[in-house]
């Protein structure tokens, strides 16, 4: 069976840590960072489990702020 | 696989819609505001029209739409965006023109406009975010605003005995015989923000080949307005809203013929 690798990459000055794509997110890959914050005092999203992203865009096409890239490799 | 073999310009599935400016919006975090305008710019970038289409921006949050959407914009006095919209569309009949109005702007100071706008049948998109709410002024209460909902002006909760019932103004529009495409979206999961850029793109279909005039409403958060998390919202919209705002078409002249 074919496995799928997947990437984001988010823009974290951007991100305003609504947490819309940690919700989301099918395979749990995001969360928003504890403590630290990006410029403007927000807790911004990062992918906390990397090797899980199936790189669906699922948490891109909520993301209000549009920061989200999504990466895909199809392995065969 | 490493990271770094992933992420490679060949493999880019996704990316930040070209039509979207650099400004970074003014939007609360968590707006519903944010992934219409990304889908509308995705949407006029697929569809060819960027130099094609002329937008008209209301009053309310959506006031800046101009500065986030690079396409040509007209901005509009309160409530008025489909007047302006009338007469844009009539002097540049094979522009895409599209509206795109909160609930604030379509429901109450407006009304009068849109009802006969879309009664005239002008071919025109016209996009109403519903957040039942008067996001831009400090959480007021709006004509959508739900029987009970808590906001800054009704704060024990809407009594229809007092304030009378949330206005489903699609549903009206949708009775009149201009109207060819009245629909009811929402943004709120991958899924919906889908179905909601396939109405967007039907809308725009429409106004550009004629048909009539097409509303889709996007029923939307307003976290902080309604004074909750955005994922909060968002399940609170769920349970509240689309109880008086079901999703899906109200009419489509289409499939009636």
């Amino acid at each position: 069976m074919a496995k799928v690798h997947g990437a984001v990459v988010i823009d974290e000055e951007r991100c305003k840590g609504c947490d819309l794509c940690v919700a989301a997110c099918p395979t749990k890959v995001l969360l928003l960072k504890d403590k630290e914050v990006n410029n403007r005092g927000y807790h911004y999203a990062y992918m906390a489990q990397p090797e899980a992203c199936i790189g669906c865009s699922s948490c891109a096409i909520v993301c209000p702020d549009a920061c989200i890239e999504v990466y895909r490799v199809v392995e065969k | 696989m490493e990271l770094n073999q992933i992420i490679n310009p060949a493999n880019k599935v996704y990316s930040r819609p070209a039509l979207l400016s650099e400004n970074t919006m003014h939007y609360c975090p968590g707006c519903s505001h944010g992934v219409v305008h990304k889908i509308i710019a995705e949407l006029i970038d697929e569809m060819g029209q960027q130099e094609n289409t002329i937008g008209v921006a209301p009053v309310g949050c959506a006031v800046f739409a101009y500065n986030y959407i690079d396409v040509d914009w007209v901005e509009a006095a309160h409530g008025r965006a489909p007047a302006l919209a009338t007469a844009v569309k009539r002097l540049n009949p094979e522009k895409l023109v599209f509206t795109y109005q909160g609930d604030g702007d379509i429901s109450a100071i407006g009304t009068a406009e849109t009802i006969h706008a879309a009664n005239r049948g002008e071919n025109i998109a016209i996009i109403f975010i519903n957040n039942g709410i008067y996001g831009m002024t400090g959480g007021q209460m709006a004509p959508t605003t739900l029987e009970g909902q808590k906001t800054a002006t009704t704060p024990y909760g809407r009594r229809v005995d007092l304030n009378g019932y949330p206005l489903a103004i699609s549903t009206l529009l949708a009775q009149l015989d201009g109207t060819c495409y009245v629909t009811r979206q929402a943004v709120h999961t991958a899924a919906a923000a889908r179905k909601a850029k396939s109405a967007i793109k039907k809308a725009f279909q429409n106004a550009l080949a004629g048909r009539g005039t097409s509303v889709v409403e996007i029923v939307g958060t307003c976290s902080s307005g309604w004074k909750l998390s955005p994922r909060a919202s968002n399940a609170w919209m769920e349970e509240n809203m689309f109880e008086k705002y079901p999703l899906g078409d109200l009419k489509n002249a289409d499939v009636e013929k």
